[in-house]
């Protein structure tokens, strides 16, 4: 639902359908909500049955990649000799995203259970859930449902005498959007900086730790028990274009919208319809400038291509951005495009991990290029040298996060370059002063 | 400036006993290392170097890596800061809501006057923070743990009675 309002008659309410009700943070409240039984049936198939059911669903990670879900728990070798983890990714930093914040609100047991079952999936018998220190009340809550679970025998020894253990635990974060990364998620349970690691190896072989890994979002995670419940045929039911793009979505829509909040939509659901329709559109008089569809991460779209763009992964890709994360960033027309690349640019030079020099170097000169700009310093060349800086920041490094960086940056200067120009040429006033 | 001698100990007694639990979570040692430095920090208010010395020493590591994790870390205090310490999103999507001015209202409302400075009285800290995965509650301030939606200029004064 589009919690903080009422739901609207146009989601599909799977995972958002407790969002708001105390009630369903316990564990009674969330057994009377049929929670838990997926859980009892899972216990009751084979590993490779329940990955083969998530596998069918076509269920797609939801942290921001879509890889899918299924395939990956299948890489976990199938003969155990050493023991196996799951990490479930916890660490929601993506600017534009706040779903996993509200999954871990309202309804811990559901992502508990979801945890539960990829555990025994993978015949995993520690769970970490890495959770980002500012996120300090769904800690408290998911701590109390974890010792709750504990003393229901949800959680521990032989959990309802099928002879699987599992164990589950918070690790909290401590300010590092990078460690949502998850080759630097594990080196942050490790105890070390939080670095991305070269791949190969991948988690699968060599994660936290050196043992066979699988890491999972909240969203990812949280969609399991319903898969189990369901089935796979009824998960794929959910899906209005691509079959590809399976299940609901939750959509965090945040900015210059009139009602910012969490919607549950079936994939392939049309961006303009949840702009103005679900969110009640921009404020009276404004108009629609900008969205950035998949947390600040992806390319920018301008308003035609954003009143056009069908959300599932298929259709961003189509639109020439990603579903991402599903954050979206919506700009009405007050918004200073330049300035708020500026902003979004900050952020990434903040939060590098410094390893490498393209990201190291090129997040922090495209804010200095900008705040150049902004300045009323700018020169045409400039914009050139964005782009350009914006190339050598993509495919060239460890993880993403430098990509992530050029991607709206590059894109924005490319549909908003009459913004930039203006501040080049005098027709706008300086935004900031150089230093 | 801050003499080793004051430095008292954080993982005596029961404190101690609660590290032990945590490190039967994990198959290293080092695995607790930042649930650790939550601890030193929530038993002092921030982590300095004899703390990290102290760490070190429990966990069998070298006091240069545990600093070089603390340093990673934004939310690991490396200096004494006020005794709320109040942390504004400012990026893009609480930016374009107008988080900017709610951090002029902070500062103007504590009298720290600018940013990561600490008011006189010692009561606050106001820093810039990144993203706090609140978008859609703009603007989000976390106030030590506790974590507050929908702030706006006008609504910080009343805010800031609770911390006097």
């Amino acid at each position: 639902m589009g919690y903080p309002h009422q739901p609207h008659p146009r989601e599909t309410l799977v995972l958002s359908e407790h969002f708001g009700e105390s009630g369903a943070r316990t564990y009674d409240g969330w057994v009377k909500r049929g929670g838990y039984r997926a859980l009892e049936q899972a216990l009751g198939m084979e590993p490779q049955a329940v990955i083969d059911e998530v596998k069918a669903s076509g269920l797609r990670g939801r942290g921001g990649a879509g890889f899918p879900a299924g395939v990956k728990w299948d890489f976990m070798p199938k003969q155990k000799s050493k023991p196996h983890y799951l990490c479930c990714n916890a660490d929601e930093s993506e600017p534009g995203t706040f779903k996993d914040r509200e999954i871990m609100r309202w309804t811990p047991h559901a992502l508990i259970e979801g945890c539960a079952i990829a555990a025994h999936a993978i015949r995993a018998e520690v769970v970490y859930v890495y959770i980002r220190g500012e996120f300090t009340e769904p800690i408290a809550v998911m701590q109390q449902a974890l010792d709750e679970a504990y003393a229901k025998g949800v959680l521990g020894k032989d959990v309802r005498g099928s002879g699987t253990s599992i164990d589950m635990y918070i690790h909290r974060g401590a300010g590092a959007y990078i460690c949502g990364e998850e080759t630097a998620l594990m080196n942050s349970i490790e105890g070390k900086r939080g670095n991305p690691r070269i791949r190969p190896p991948f988690p699968a072989a060599v994660g936290v730790f050196g043992m066979p890994t699988t890491i999972n979002n909240v969203e990812t995670l949280t969609s399991v028990p319903h898969i189990m419940t369901r089935g796979a045929e009824w998960y794929k039911s959910l899906s209005l274009s691509s079959p590809k793009s399976t299940g609901t979505k939750l959509m965090s829509v945040c900015g210059h919208v009139a009602k910012p909040g969490n919607y549950e939509i079936t994939m392939g659901f049309p961006m303009k319809d949840l702009i103005y329709d679900l969110c009640g559109g921009m404020s009276p008089g404004r108009t629609l400038k900008a969205v950035i569809p998949g947390g600040s991460s992806v390319p920018v779209l301008d308003r035609e291509e954003a009143e056009n763009c069908v959300l599932d992964y298929e259709g961003c890709v189509a639109a020439g951005t990603m579903l991402g994360s599903g954050g979206m960033i919506v700009f009405d027309d007050s918004a200073d495009m330049v300035y708020q690349m500026m902003r979004i640019a900050k952020f990434y030079a903040h939060e590098s991990c410094a390893q490498c020099t393209q990201c190291r170097e090129g997040t922090a000169w495209t804010v200095r290029i900008l705040q150049k700009i902004l300045s009323g310093r700018g020169e045409m060349q400039d914009l050139d040298l964005l782009l350009d800086v914006g190339e050598m920041m993509t495919g060239k490094t460890i993880c993403v996060l430098s990509d992530s960086c050029a991607a709206p940056v590059v894109s924005a200067v490319r549909k908003f370059g009459g913004e930039f120009e203006a501040y080049i040429k005098g027709a706008r006033q300086p935004a900031v002063a150089l230093v | 400036m801050h003499d080793a001698s004051t430095h008292e100990s954080v993982f005596d007694g029961k404190r101690r006993a609660r590290l032990d639990k945590i490190m039967k979570r994990y198959p290293t040692k080092q695995a607790a290392l930042l649930p650790a430095l939550w601890m030193v920090q929530e038993a002092q208010g921030w982590v300095s170097d004899q703390a990290m010395a102290e760490v070190a020493g429990v966990l069998e590591l070298t006091p240069a890596y545990v600093k070089g994790v603390v340093t990673f870390y934004t939310m690991y205090h490396q200096h004494p800061v006020g005794k709320y310490f109040i942390q504004v999103c400012t990026t893009t999507p609480c930016n374009i809501c107008g988080a900017e001015s709610v951090v002029e209202a902070f500062l103007r409302h504590t009298g720290c006057g600018e940013l990561g400075a600490t008011s006189k009285d010692g009561r606050f800290t106001v820093v810039e923070v990144e993203c706090l995965g609140a978008c859609g509650f703009a603007t989000p301030v976390l106030v030590n743990d506790d974590f507050i939606e929908n702030v706006t200029p006008e609504t910080v004064s009343d805010l800031l009675e609770r911390y006097r």
